[in-house]
């Protein structure tokens, strides 16, 4: 029966050459489209730590003056150095990370190369830990020596490659300014997408290429390039960052338990009471604690431009199935001779209906592959942008499969009305007809 | 027309199919049509500087102690040697530049110092050195240039005395005075009487560093000050027509040439910089008329497969009609009044449905109402393309010979 069908079906689409070129090219078409701009989407609003994602909250709490206090306006997107400081030593999570981007000046010892500047994250220890990130060689710092401010750094491998060669960047000395680190370990490359434990610098940023303790950053004054949020009277240029009624530091806490988020939420609360009983906050206790995707969520990690691009391609999409609808009607009522002969010498209406929905298939198939094509040539086009996220645009395995079944279940699903008009001609009509 | 409309109810699924296509073409269209204008409109702006004379660099010293005194006289240094530059007609330093989007400086200015009932808020402030206004190509319309003594060392946000003489875009005065004459008026640049500044000069056109919403296009001022002011800032060089990129590209020795102890950040043709600031609206523009294209493409195909299977369906219809009388020409008329029936359906709901669309865009996606002069454009396009697909499928039912109703198959 299915070479049966297959035979019937090549010889229908064979038989007129342009009708089914521009089926199988408007499938591909749309196809091809949507699924670039849902490539991009997937791509975006990934998660980045796959499995440690649940575990990750990032606390907020609120240490503005009552200026512009409203009920249930969301506290600021990062807290203020003592806040930060007072939060990591609580140790009241598993564990928890206080950080802030900078820009190092590296400066290499061997050679006449000149110096350079390098992206820097000022974290405290549990970074490493915490996030999973790789190493190749060595490991992070420990929180004894974010304590000691002691003068240690962690390194990208790209950077260790060029300033010594990775395998034995470990233990070297590395001038950052005025300053000499010594280099703790090596990561490999690792770029979690969004960049979810800094969204002040765009969502699609870069990781950073030297890591070093926050406290041991602030200590020697090396600049920072994080964004500040400030408030109350105070000069712009005020150098005091750690005292500074700004919010700049980013916090992450790791609790595995939901008892555990629920006693860490009471805990925020709690914090910010008593802050309010010192006199150092003003309004009354205003916390939020989202997990990692919620976090991403809220900031609308996706650029509304791709929402917009994303839209276009689906409304484009629904054209090409209408489209398809249309040219599968026609093309099946014309073979209504043809079907009033196979019903009439015997075919039940199932079988035509079946042998209707092969073809289509067969059709759908071809778009899928025309689709694919196309959005890989989309995403070629979409990686050639100078937009932060571009050069993640790639399609994996998944949604490699996704386009050849949207292809075919749209297909089908354009074929179904035709062919169930083409089964209900009556074969004695059709054929008087002619 | 009767009769065609008649015809048409006996297809009603297949007519059903092509107005709703036509229809979403038409809602798709129009509002990408719109969208291209709206960005078109955007892209055309005059910056208000000499656009293909100019060159800027910024660099960044490596001495992270280096005092404010040194850093001053390095600019002075890096100027003196960039002037020297053959090709090069002067050399400024400035805070931003038109378009830049960089180190833009914005915050209120008030008719009366304290009062700020009346204050314009998000006003942009340049700051220039001496000969800023020659070396950017500035078109003053009223007033004069600043003179030497009125440069000063004034940062915005420092609590410093401001300059004596501030130039205004003419879309601020008329903002600040409405009907007045501008020159010699004082403004405040902050709370305090001693914030206050006169104006010397009204400026034609001068864009922001980036257009956007609080920022308006032209609300900005430019200040007269000393290089140790322009914190943050770029060398801004005037070269003659042909120098421009051979400047460029010698500029980084040069700098090098005062001071290694630096990165070059930044080094452009500002040509380039104008270009690059358009880059995402040009890229919008090329995605929507590739998406035009596809679905008119689309929409012709559908309605040229169609049209072919009704002209094959009724060959013996026309064979009879032709027999008793009818004219090719009455036959090619019949398929395109039909043709033009469908698509005339489909741009009435289409249209319905470009508002529809525009009202959420304009909710979710901040863009501007869609005038309903771009509808008939919308209509426009789709009748002359209805007419285009169904031509050919209109000739081949004309050239149907009257002997084909004597043929019983």
């Amino acid at each position: 029966m299915f070479g049966y069908y297959l035979e019937l079906a090549l010889r229908s689409l064979r038989c007129n050459k342009v009708l089914t070129a521009l089926m199988v090219l408007a499938i591909g078409l749309g196809i091809g489209a949507s699924m670039t701009m849902i490539t991009v989407l997937h791509v975006m609003t990934a998660d980045p730590l796959p499995g440690r994602s649940v575990q990750l909250f990032y606390p907020q709490i609120d240490p503005h003056d009552m200026v512009g206090y409203a009920k249930n306006k969301a506290p600021p997107d990062q807290l203020t150095w003592i806040d930060a400081m007072n939060l990591l030593h609580a140790r009241r999570a598993v564990r928890q990370v206080a950080m802030t981007a900078g820009q190092v000046v590296v400066q290499p010892t061997q050679g006449s190369s000149r110096a350079f500047f390098a992206s820097a994250r000022y974290t405290s220890a549990d970074f490493f830990t915490m996030f999973e990130v790789p190493f190749a060689y060595g490991s992070g710092w420990t929180a004894a020596d974010d304590a000691r401010q002691a003068r240690v750094v962690v390194i990208a491998r790209d950077l260790a490659d060029k300033l010594y060669g990775a395998d034995h960047a470990v233990g070297k000395s590395l001038r950052l300014g005025k300053d000499v680190f010594r280099v703790v370990g090596v990561i490999d490359p690792w770029q979690p997408v969004p960049r979810f434990y800094d969204l002040t610098q765009g969502s699609y940023a870069k990781v950073e290429q030297v890591f070093m303790p926050l406290e041991t950053a602030m200590a020697l004054k090396q600049p920072t390039e994080g964004n500040f949020m400030c408030w109350g009277d105070q000069a712009l240029n005020n150098k005091d960052m750690e005292r500074a009624s700004c919010t700049w530091i980013q916090f992450w806490a790791q609790l595995d338990t939901p008892a555990q988020v629920a006693s860490y939420r009471d805990y925020l609360v709690h914090y910010s009471q008593e802050q309010k009983a010192l006199g150092r906050f003003q309004r009354p206790p205003n916390v939020r604690l989202h997990d990692l995707m919620a976090w991403l969520d809220v900031n609308h990690v996706v650029p509304s431009s791709v929402q917009l691009q994303t839209l276009l391609a689906l409304g484009f999409m629904l054209v090409c199935l209408v489209n398809t609808v249309a040219l599968l009607l026609v093309k099946f009522l014309r073979r209504g001779a043809e079907l009033g002969i196979r019903r009439a010498m015997g075919a039940s209406k199932r079988s035509v209906f079946a042998q209707l929905l092969f073809e289509a298939f067969l059709v759908g198939l071809a778009g899928g592959v025309v689709g694919l094509l196309l959005t890989l040539s989309g995403l070629w086009i979409v990686r050639q942008q100078p937009v932060p996220y571009a050069g993640y645009a790639h399609l994996d395995s998944v949604m490699l499969g996704a386009t050849v079944v949207l292809s075919l279940c749209a297909t089908l699903l354009a074929a179904l009305f035709p062919a169930w008009r083409a089964c209900r001609l009556q074969p004695a009509t059709v054929l008087k007809i002619q | 027309m009767h009769p065609i409309i008649s015809a048409l109810k006996h297809h009603k699924t297949a007519v059903i199919l092509m107005v709703l296509e036509i229809a979403l073409t038409c809602a798709i269209v129009s509002n990408a049509i719109f969208i291209i204008g709206d960005r078109l409109a955007a892209m055309h702006v005059q910056t208000g500087v000499a656009d293909n004379e100019l060159v800027w660099a910024r660099s960044s010293g490596l001495d992270q102690g280096a005092s404010a005194a040194s850093a001053t006289s390095r600019a002075q240094a890096d100027l003196a040697a960039l002037r020297t530059m053959p090709g090069v007609t002067s050399a400024v330093m400035v805070n931003s530049l038109p378009l830049s989007n960089m180190n833009s400086w914005g915050a209120c200015v008030q008719h009366r110092p304290g009062h700020t009932k009346d204050q314009v808020c998000n006003v942009i402030f340049y700051a220039g050195t001496q000969g800023t206004v020659k070396t950017l190509g500035i078109k003053l319309v009223q007033g004069r240039d600043f003179l030497p003594q009125e440069y000063v060392n004034y940062f915005p946000f420092d609590n410093m005395q401001a300059p004596p003489a501030v130039m205004v875009t003419r879309s601020l005065a008329n903002r600040l005075w409405p009907g007045k004459d501008p020159l010699g008026q004082p403004l405040f640049l902050g709370d305090k009487a001693g914030d206050v500044t006169h104006v010397v000069g009204v400026v034609g056109h001068l864009v922001n560093p980036s257009i956007n919403k609080y920022n308006g296009v032209e609300r900005n001022l430019l200040l007269p000050v000393t290089a140790a002011a322009v914190r943050g800032g770029m060398y801004a060089l005037r070269t003659a027509p042909g120098a421009r990129d051979a400047t460029l590209r010698d500029l980084p020795k040069v700098l090098d040439g005062v001071d290694s102890r630096r990165i070059i950040t930044e080094r452009h043709s500002y040509a380039q910089t104008v270009k690059d600031y358009f880059h995402d609206d040009r890229a919008l523009i090329w995605l929507l008329l590739l998406v035009i294209g596809c679905l008119l493409a689309l929409s012709a195909l559908g309605v040229v497969g169609l049209s072919s299977f009704w002209v094959q369906q009724r060959t013996h219809q026309i064979g009879i009609r032709r027999a008793i009388g009818a004219t090719r020409r009455d036959i090619m008329l019949y398929f395109q009044t039909e043709n033009f029936l469908i698509v005339s359906g489909g741009i009435a709901l289409g249209s319905l449905c470009a508002v529809v669309l525009n009202l959420f865009l304009m909710k979710h996606y901040e863009l501007p109402r869609l005038p309903l002069s771009y509808l008939p454009i919308g209509a426009l396009v789709l009748w002359a393309l209805g007419q285009l697909a169904v031509l050919g499928p209109a000739l081949r039912a004309a050239a149907v010979p009257p002997v084909v109703a004597t043929r019983s198959v």
